[in-house]
């Protein structure tokens, strides 16, 4: 069973502060983590390669300080790590980063499963791997939260639904996205944390990826973020006045008012 | 302060502060009032390779040595001290193993401990024998096919949870000490059980039993060394054991400042918190003070030993005095610091201060301990 799984690395908030100046981001002084949906991802390819056998390359796309990131995949089981780091990657929207995943997973080859977190939280849009499965033409099922049978060609899950679950068949290769109810992701081992000190960052640029720098990064990028805010709280807060009765009557009245009974 | 340790020790400290922070501290209280068995947290340890920390690289070990030790002992211990006293108790369970084993011994038993697939005790104390360990009762007398073990080993950590034992009993009982030999009994073996499970005042997550054999035959390739050196081995056991003890401590120095700590700076009486008190600054400048001391001569001594010098009794003799006598003084000054809040089992110094105590008792009382280090004063004046 070979197994990619697709991380991000991001700040570790989710009180991500904007800089009014220049709508970025502010990054300064906050550390950076696994995205932690991507955690279960790691945690249940390495758990599939326990039992199974095979290999889990787990990448990811991102400025060079995000090998830490795959560092600590392979304190957790990881076996190659690759990064694609590259400046005409930078500023990709949710398209230009799936492309850029596909194409290295095109260049790694034979792999059975793909796997990737259910969203970031930074990013938030949970769009990469769906238009992953597009752009490599395989099934894709969403929230897995239990692998319930895989083998050669075949893979089994049920996943979460607004009514419940659902359990779905699949051809392989495919691509899924955890839930983070499909594991309890481990905390490293001092082998795997001083394994992971000398583990070798496999890092693809533009070149090694043998792709034009117009599908990549901002110019790849049919979407830009124009503008980043937080939204404007309107509190409107009226207090009705009276005796409990005269009070509801008048809620009646402003409930019709606003068409909302 | 920098301790100058390797990258591999401090690799060693922080995952064993991250497992004590996210898997002990949320079940240390449960742990505590439950007297329970930390299994599930023995299981993460195993998992995180903690156990491999003092087994030699060729049984499946990281290789290292007392101070990696310490590092593990002493973050369990800044979280619970009974979680601690499991992990290094488990290694005083096969270091007599490790140094004086055959291959065979050693390729039997050593690779399950360094997975925590099993764990591991030692037993010297008796109901005559504590202090004077010497005074031993327990037999093994040679037989036909090996050793017949009787007799009963008392307060034993990890007895009855643990798989592999190295007891100290008497093969030559005409000889006195001098008959004594390490042996290693597995758990399961006929005529081997467990009687009375101590109710404690601390360290309750750690357990402690009663080791009763009746007629217990064990194979003639479990005595490990020479027969007849188990009551030195013994000795040296401890000479390489103690800094852990001391580690311990430290650690309940280190959990007991940082909560006193904590709290002073919380807590507001007269309108202003009461770290601003000169009188708290001055109990918790101490125990601070006391908590780098310790942890300084608890590392020197481990670092001693590491160094395979012989002469180390005193140095982890004094090691094991000064961090118990420390952590047991600044527990009780953590417990004034949050006043009657302390005292509650809602806060954590209480479990601390009880925890404390069992440091300046076992592997050698404090006092024992003195008169060790006061004998190699007479015996170096004697000489000159
Ligand atoms: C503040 C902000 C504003 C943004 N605005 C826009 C916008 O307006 N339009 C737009 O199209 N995009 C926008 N992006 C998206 C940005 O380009 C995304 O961070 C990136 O494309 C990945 O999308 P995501 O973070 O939403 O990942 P998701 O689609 O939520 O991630 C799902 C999974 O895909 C995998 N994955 C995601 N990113 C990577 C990666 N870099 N390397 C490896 N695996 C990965 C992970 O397994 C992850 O769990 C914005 C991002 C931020 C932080
Ligand atoms: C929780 C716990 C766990 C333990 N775990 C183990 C274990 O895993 N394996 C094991 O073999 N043992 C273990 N022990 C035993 C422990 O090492 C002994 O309890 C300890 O050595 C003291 O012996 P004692 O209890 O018989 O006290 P005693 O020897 O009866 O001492 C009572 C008091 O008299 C003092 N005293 C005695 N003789 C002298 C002297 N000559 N000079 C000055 N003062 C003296 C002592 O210091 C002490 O204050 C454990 C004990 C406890 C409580």
């Amino acid at each position: 069973m070979n197994i990619v799984v697709c991380i991000k690395q991001v700040p570790g908030t989710t009180e991500v502060k904007i800089d009014p100046e220049t709508n970025t981001l502010i990054r300064q002084g906050i550390e950076n983590i696994i995205n932690p949906f991507d955690t279960y991802a790691i945690e249940e390819a390495v758990r599939l390669k326990e039992k199974h056998g095979g290999k889990v390359t787990v990448l990811t796309m991102g400025p060079p300080q995000a090998d830490a990131a795959l560092k600590e995949a392979v304190s957790v089981g990881a076996d190659e790590v690759i990064l694609l780091s590259d400046r005409a990657f930078a500023g990709a929207d949710t398209w230009a980063t799936a492309n850029t995943l596909a194409k290295a997973i095109q260049k790694i080859g034979a792999f059975d499963l793909i796997i990737t977190g259910r969203q970031t939280i930074d990013g938030d849009t949970g769009q990469v791997g769906p238009e992953m499965s597009e752009m490599l033409n395989i099934p894709f099922i969403a929230y897995v939260s239990q692998i319930e049978e895989i083998k050669e060609g075949y893979l089994r899950v049920s996943r979460m639904i607004e009514e419940g679950h659902e359990v779905l068949e699949t051809t392989l290769p495919a691509i899924i996205t955890v839930a983070k109810e499909i594991n309890i992701p481990r905390l490293p081992s001092l082998r795997g944390m001083m394994k992971s000190k000398s583990a070798a960052v496999t890092t693809w640029s533009i070149k090694e990826l043998g792709v034009n720098d117009k599908e990549v990064g901002l110019a790849g990028s049919s979407t830009q973020v124009v503008k980043i805010f937080f939204p404007q709280r309107v509190s409107q807060a009226e207090v009705l006045t009276g005796e409990p009765a005269e009070q509801v009557e008048k809620l009646i009245g402003k409930l019709k008012e606003a068409k909302l009974i | 302060m920098d301790y100058f340790l390797t990258e591999e020790q401090k690799t060693i400290r922080e995952l064993a502060r991250r497992i004590a922070e996210e898997k002990v501290l949320p079940v240390r209280a449960e742990l505590d009032e439950k007297e329970e068995f930390p299994w599930e947290i023995v299981k993460e340890l195993a998992a995180a390779d903690m156990f491999r920390v003092f087994i030699p690289e060729e049984y499946d070990g990281l290789g290292g040595g007392c101070l990696d030790l310490c590092l593990v002992t002493e973050e369990l211990s800044r979280v619970c001290c009974g979680v601690a006293t499991t992990y290094a108790v488990n290694a005083l369970g096969c270091l007599t193993l490790i140094e004086y084993g055959t291959e065979e011994q050693k390729k039997k038993y050593l690779p399950d401990i360094a997975s925590g697939k099993r764990l591991a005790a030692f037993a010297i104390t008796e109901p005559t024998a504590g202090s004077d360990s010497s005074n031993i009762k327990t037999t093994a007398d040679k037989v036909d096919g090996g050793y017949l073990l009787n007799g009963t080993k008392q307060f034993i950590t990890n007895g009855g949870e643990a798989e592999i034992y190295t007891i100290i009993a008497l093969t030559d009982k005409t000889r006195g000490a001098r008959g004594a030999s390490a042996i290693i009994v597995e758990k399961g073996t006929e005529g081997f059980t467990f009687g009375k499970k101590e109710k404690k005042m601390g360290i309750r997550a750690s357990i402690t039993s009663e080791l009763v054999f009746h007629n217990c035959l064990v194979p003639e390739e479990n005595l490990i060394g020479k027969p007849g050196l188990g009551f030195i081995q013994a000795m040296r056991l401890f000479d390489k054991s103690r800094p852990g003890i001391g580690a311990e401590a430290v650690g309940l120095c280190q959990g007991a400042l940082e909560a006193a700590t904590d709290y002073a700076a919380q807590r507001i009486q007269f309108d202003h918190p009461i770290i601003t008190e000169p009188v708290v600054q001055q109990m918790l400048a101490d125990m601070s003070i006391n908590t780098e001391a310790a942890r300084a001569l608890v590392y020197a001594a481990a670092r001693y030993v590491d160094s395979g010098a012989k002469d180390v009794t005193e140095y982890s003799a004094a090691a094991k005095v000064f961090a118990s006598d420390a952590a047991m003084k600044i527990t009780v000054d953590a417990v004034q610091v949050c006043g009657g809040s302390g005292y509650m089992r809602d806060y954590p110094v209480e479990k601390m201060m009880r925890d404390a105590k069992i440091l300046q008792i076992y592997e050698g009382t404090n006092q024992i301990l003195r008169n060790a280090i006061a004998m190699n004063l007479r015996k170096r004046k004697a000489r000159t």
